[in-house]
């Protein structure tokens, strides 16, 4: 094959030949094509859609990993919806969308503040990035230790005048412990959002900003006409990409509570159902209907994102 | 006026200290305790320094504890196998996708899209039931398959550098009488160089703080741990043993910091490609 190319392009270029040069073209590019494909989409199938088609399936039968299976219709949706657990595990996910809101507005907060010329933003800009980079399970131990009664966080609070016995059990109390896991989400990804406004900012006209500054503007003003229009759809993409972000919330959790102490959030339950449990039927339900919200607000992001560029 | 600016200057700065102190407290402290001795850790208050900046025994006492010597060597294997693996199979798809029309081309960058959204831990009820089913629970390679799978954010990665590297060079070298495959391997892989290190960085920090998967398809712990894995030995018994698991912590931080200290410059841009798909 490659031989019988390598002959044809060096020989005269009549007609016919340049015809079965592009033919053999098109065959050598079928090839290429072929054999690079097959390994990623032969991963994708069996890792990502075969597992996708197989949960859709387990979700209509009572099964363990091993054993028999019964074949139950839609009672696992069902019960989706009217356990408590469930239920509860999904209102979890309204934390941490709040938490996402105030990420965010954190997140172009500093990025602002970063992008004017402000000494060692370099610095600024690592330190506030590097928690992205920390582990899960390190960031888990990482904030038991910071939480626990009277270490870390409690000195510091002492500090400044705090009572050890007035201050809550952060991680145990159930009044305050989801707001708790939202902050450490907070931490950890803040940066990664606040980079990528940094990359957005970067991509404003300065000569605009250059322009409001003889007129007279003042920072605020600056921001308002300026900044926000300008990268309002990266803002926007972000508020719904959070969303989705906020339903499949696992691993603040998973690594600090373990879901103990009502921090279940949809995930972890579902992981605790599957993997403790044995519910697998269940499980996969939870995970079917989780997936259907998160395609529906995908499906909202791509709907705004036309809209956005349209203006 | 000037005042005003003065004054803003100084609440920006202070604004920006606060958070820096709110990024780095958790970790700080985390070292600070590292570094204490057992009395040490006992008697004084979390939040005092250590005598001596020294004191390495934590450090020795949680790598023997947590046998990391093992667990940093299967996190190396996992880590090339992995690295080259997935940089080379994104490269193939992306360059096929960018460069050749037929049939199905967009339906598989939608399948590869959709792909991108389904949460990993969602499907890993039914993932592992394929694994049992293809004997690759416990097994570093098994592992190393599943993590190979799909890898959306390098395939944008390169799907986004192909879009800026003109055809005409492909052209150029088949005329000279390369062939597809040497185009790509001798043409185009020494180009993608920039894009090879950004998803390298991104895969290999994302691989090496990989824990659930490990947890769950690398049970047999004495052989097969893994450095993220490695820090559950601190959980149970040890469970409050703070300053040898904020030892074990900060060795397993280690690596990605230098990471970060030596191509932060590569980590940002890789940010903002793999943010824009589509």
């Amino acid at each position: 094959m490659t031989a019988n190319m390598k002959a044809l392009s060096g020989t005269e270029k009549s007609q016919n030949r340049i015809l079965k040069f592009w033919n053999s073209m098109r065959n050598q590019q079928m090839i290429v094509t072929v054999t690079f494909l097959l390994i990623p989409l032969g991963l994708l199938f069996l890792f990502t859609y075969l597992p996708f088609f197989k949960m859709v399936e387990f979700s209509f039968y009572d099964m363990k990993y091993i054993g028999e299976r019964k074949w139950v219709g839609l009672q696992n949706y069902i019960d989706v919806f009217t356990r408590k657990d469930c239920f509860d595990a999904l209102k979890l996910s309204l934390y941490y969308m709040a938490g996402s809101v105030v990420q965010l507005s954190l997140a172009l907060l500093f990025a602002v503040l970063l992008t004017e010329n402000t000494k060692c933003r370099n610095f600024f800009r690592g330190a506030l990035y590097f928690p992205c980079l920390v582990g899960g399970i390190a960031v888990g131990f990482i904030f038991k230790f910071f939480f626990t009664h009277g270490f870390i966080l409690d000195s510091i609070l002492m500090c400044f005048g705090a009572d050890l016995e007035m201050l809550p059990f952060w991680l145990k109390d159930t009044n305050i412990n989801n707001w708790v896991l939202v902050a450490v989400s907070v931490w950890r990804y803040m940066g990664q959002n606040m980079v990528l406004f940094i990359g957005a900012l970067a991509s404003v006209d300065s000569t605009m900003y250059e322009a409001a500054e003889i007129d007279g503007a003042n920072a605020w003003q600056k921001f308002w006409y300026i900044t926000f229009p300008s990268i309002r759809t990266i803002i926007i993409l972000n508020l719904i990409l959070a969303v989705s972000g906020s339903l499949s919330s696992f691993e603040m959790p998973y690594v600090i509570t373990g879901g103990g102490f009502g921090t279940s959030t949809y995930f972890v339950l579902t992981d605790h159902l599957a993997h403790t449990n044995q519910k697998v039927g269940l499980a996969s339900a939870m995970s079917v209907i989780l997936l259907m919200l998160i395609l529906l607000v995908t499906g909202v992001q791509k709907l705004a994102e036309k809209k956005l560029n349209q203006h | 006026m000037k005042a005003k600016k003065i004054l803003t200057g100084i609440l920006k700065y202070l604004i920006l200290i606060f958070a820096v102190f709110c990024a780095l407290v958790p970790l700080v402290s985390c070292v600070i305790t590292a570094f204490k001795t057992d009395a040490e850790y006992q008697n004084t208050s979390v939040m005092t320094l250590p005598e001596n900046w020294f004191y390495f025994d934590n450090f020795r006492i949680a790598w023997q504890k947590a046998d990391m010597g093992k667990a940093f060597l299967n996190t190396l294997t996992v880590l090339v196998c992995v690295i080259s693996g997935s940089i080379l199979i994104s490269a193939m798809l992306a360059y096929v996708l960018n460069r050749f029309r037929f049939v199905g081309n967009a339906l598989i960058r939608g399948l590869f899209m959709i792909a991108s959204l389904i949460p990993g831990i969602a499907s890993q009820v039914t993932v592992y039931q394929i694994m049992n089913h293809l004997h690759l629970i416990n097994s570093l390679g098994g592992y190393i398959f599943l993590m190979l799978g799909t890898d959306v954010i390098s395939i944008y990665i390169f799907l986004q550098f192909f879009e800026n590297l003109s055809p005409s060079l492909d052209e150029a070298a088949i005329l000279d009488g390369c062939n597809y495959f040497g185009v790509f391997f001798r043409i185009l892989l020494p180009l993608l160089k920039p894009a090879i290190v950004t998803s390298a960085i991104l895969k290999g920090v994302a691989t090496y703080n990989e824990y659930y998967m490990a947890n769950l398809y690398l049970q047999d712990k004495n052989r097969f741990q893994t450095v993220s894995t490695s820090l559950f030995t601190f959980t149970g018994p040890m469970g409050s043993q703070y300053q040898y698991i904020c030892a074990g912590v900060i060795l397993t931080i280690i690596p990605p910091l230098l990471i970060f200290l030596f191509c932060q410059k590569q980590i940002y841009s890789g940010i903002s490609s793999g943010a824009v798909k589509e």
